[in-house]
């Protein structure tokens, strides 16, 4: 079983980071939102990992509650 | 145009005594698809049942009309699967669409060698017509036309019900009595047990059209298309030129002015075009609900079907939900009463059919919320799936448009394939279970004769009194290695594997599953 790995992997963090804001240019709020869902069902597919998909989704949720 | 059905009217016979008490081993209350089932299904087993129902007629309107496989081969054992195959479309398709385009279709029956397809749709009506005739065949249903019951008093040595007819009240004392009076079960409402789920804030059109149109027998499910846009479409074919369409319709639209058939007229024509003439043979207006009972059993009361649980449509999950909970009951219930079992063999009912409720729960409930996303964010994953689903393949199963009828899956059912017995070509199943004991079968291997078990034996060569696997496909199925044997229920369902020359265990596996 696989654990979610937390470590940072992104060789280019900024380039990464500027290939999704670049995604996003033009797009309005329901355009980009579908475009982020794409992206995740997109890089869920590719994980494929139950485990590792529901400790990101529980991660994601936490962190935005962390924030509030 | 075909013969349309002529809804027949059945006798109310008179109490036996007027304001009187009679006593009866068995009541089903309720004469529906489930009711008639179970009854027929105890009848067959040498049980007498008398069956109460408010009405004399059978379910107006379509209701269920998907029938699956599984619930197909449960009227084979009750000798009523040919009925359904010769009137019954049959489809194995489903295809979705999305805005104007195909997004995907699939077959839910990719294999051959099954006597039953994945699914056959039939008006209710036909089914119970049917199941009323195959009842008084038996001699042993006692069916009891606008006998209604108007109340229950729950003991522990039976169920008292006060009975209303058109000529006079009576009571009636049932040792067993079977709830089978639906979703608003009148038996559960009165015993104040709760029902408890969900319920989805929408509302959905449903509409049987008569119409002569070019749809092919298949499954079609339209997420926002032009005709109806932002919302979902399902239209399914039936005999005699009937098809089903259900339209949603969000939950702000008003019930009363959705059923006014010159908007009904509107919305079925905006589908079909001008040059298809129609009429609509029944219209309503639903709201779906998920929910269930939190036990099935009571003392000496036990429910079923849609009086137990309660699904969205979507996935033809509640009329083959309520067949499958009458095939658990039936057998065992007859075990009991001929003194075969002793009641721990009732346990089996909930332990099974209440985890199989909830799988049906389970995935109506997903498939009602994805067609009804419930806020903007589940709207746009939806979208964005529909979307990818056009072109890439990873997306297709993430598409719910309704999980479609399964067997529950913590047990196996005896599978299907085609075999011969002295040359001649027959299916497996109609060796399973048909003449109402256990099945064993033995590959390659003479099993033992074990006391109410049916012995088979399933040969890799031609042999005579043998059933001869001739395609290898019934020995793959059942997952038999030569010397081998497999016992199953009475209800086709898997009750254990063990070698055929170890008797002592294939005797534990059948005193397990009598709970003895």
């Amino acid at each position: 079983m696989s654990t979610l790995s937390t470590e940072p992997r992104l060789p280019d963090p900024d380039g990464f980071y500027a290939l999704v804001m670049e995604a996003h240019r033009g797009l309005d709020e329901a355009a980009s939102r579908a475009l982020d869902a794409r992206l995740v069902l997109i890089l869920a597919n590719h994980i494929g990992d139950a485990e590792v998909l529901a400790e990101a989704i529980a991660l994601a949720r936490r962190a935005g509650e962390e924030e509030a | 145009m075909a013969a349309r059905f002529a809804p027949p009217r059945y006798a109310s016979p008179p109490p036996r005594h007027p304001g009187g008490e009679e006593a009866a081993r068995l009541v089903v209350a309720g004469g529906g698809l489930v009711g008639l089932t179970v009854a027929l299904d105890l009848a067959r087993r040498g049980v007498d049942v008398v069956l109460l129902d408010e009405d004399d007629t059978v379910s107006t309107g379509s209701r269920a009309i998907c029938f699956a496989k599984r619930t197909l081969e449960i009227y084979g054992r009750l000798g009523l699967g040919a009925r359904f195959l010769e009137k019954g479309v049959t489809w194995n398709r489903g295809r979705v669409f999305h805005g104007e385009r195909e997004a995907y279709a699939f077959d839910l029956l990719p294999e051959q060698g099954h006597e039953y397809p994945a699914f056959v749709n039939l008006q209710q009506y036909y089914a119970e017509a049917w199941l009323v005739e195959a009842c008084a065949a038996t001699g042993r249903v006692d069916l009891r036309w606008r006998h209604k019951v108007t109340g229950i008093e729950n003991r522990p040595d039976g169920a008292r019900l006060a009975v209303e007819t058109p000529q006079g009240a009576y009571t009636l004392h049932a040792e067993w009595l079977l709830a089978c009076d639906g979703a608003r079960s009148f038996l559960r409402e009165s015993l104040g047990l709760p029902f408890v789920g969900q319920v989805f804030r929408d509302r959905f059109l449903i509409a049987d059209v008569v119409m002569q149109a070019d749809f092919p027998t298949e499954r079609w499910f339209w997420f926002d298309p032009p005709f109806h846009p932002g919302q979902s479409v399902l239209l399914h074919k039936q005999p005699d030129d009937v098809s089903r369409i259900d339209f949603q319709l969000g939950w702000e639209a008003d019930p009363e002015a959705e059923k006014d058939p010159a908007r009904v007229r509107a919305r079925v024509a905006a589908m079909l075009g001008p040059k298809i003439p129609f009429e609509l043979e029944w219209v309503s207006v639903y709201t779906f609900r998920c929910r269930r009972m939190e036990r099935f059993r009571h003392g000496r009361t036990l429910f079923l079907g849609d009086a137990a649980h309660q699904v969205s449509p979507f996935g033809a999950r509640g009329g083959n939900g309520g067949v499958q909970d009458a095939d658990n009951l039936a057998w065992r219930l007859a075990a009991v009463l001929t003194g075969e079992a002793g009641e721990a063999l009732l346990e089996g009912y909930e332990a099974e059919r209440i985890p199989a409720a909830d799988e049906n729960i389970l995935n109506s409930t997903r498939s009602t919320d994805f067609i009804t996303p419930k806020n903007p964010a589940a709207r746009a994953w939806r979208e964005a799936v529909l979307q990818l689903a056009r072109r890439h393949a990873f997306a297709r199963p993430l598409v719910n448009s309704g999980r479609l009828s399964r067997p529950w899956s913590g047990q196996v059912a005896a599978p299907d394939a085609p075999v011969l017995r002295e040359g001649q070509a027959e299916w497996l199943l109609r060796h399973i279970g048909h003449d109402g004991r256990f099945t064993l079968i033995a590959r390659e291997a003479t099993p033992p004769a074990l006391p109410g078990v049916t012995a088979l034996m399933l040969a890799d060569t031609p042999r005579p009194g043998t059933l001869h696997d001739h395609s290898g496909l019934a020995a793959a199925r059942l997952g038999l290695a030569p010397g081998e044997a497999a016992l199953f229920r009475p209800d086709q369902i898997l009750a254990g594997r063990a070698p055929a020359a170890d008797r002592a265990a294939l005797a534990a596996l059948h005193a397990k599953a009598l709970a003895r």
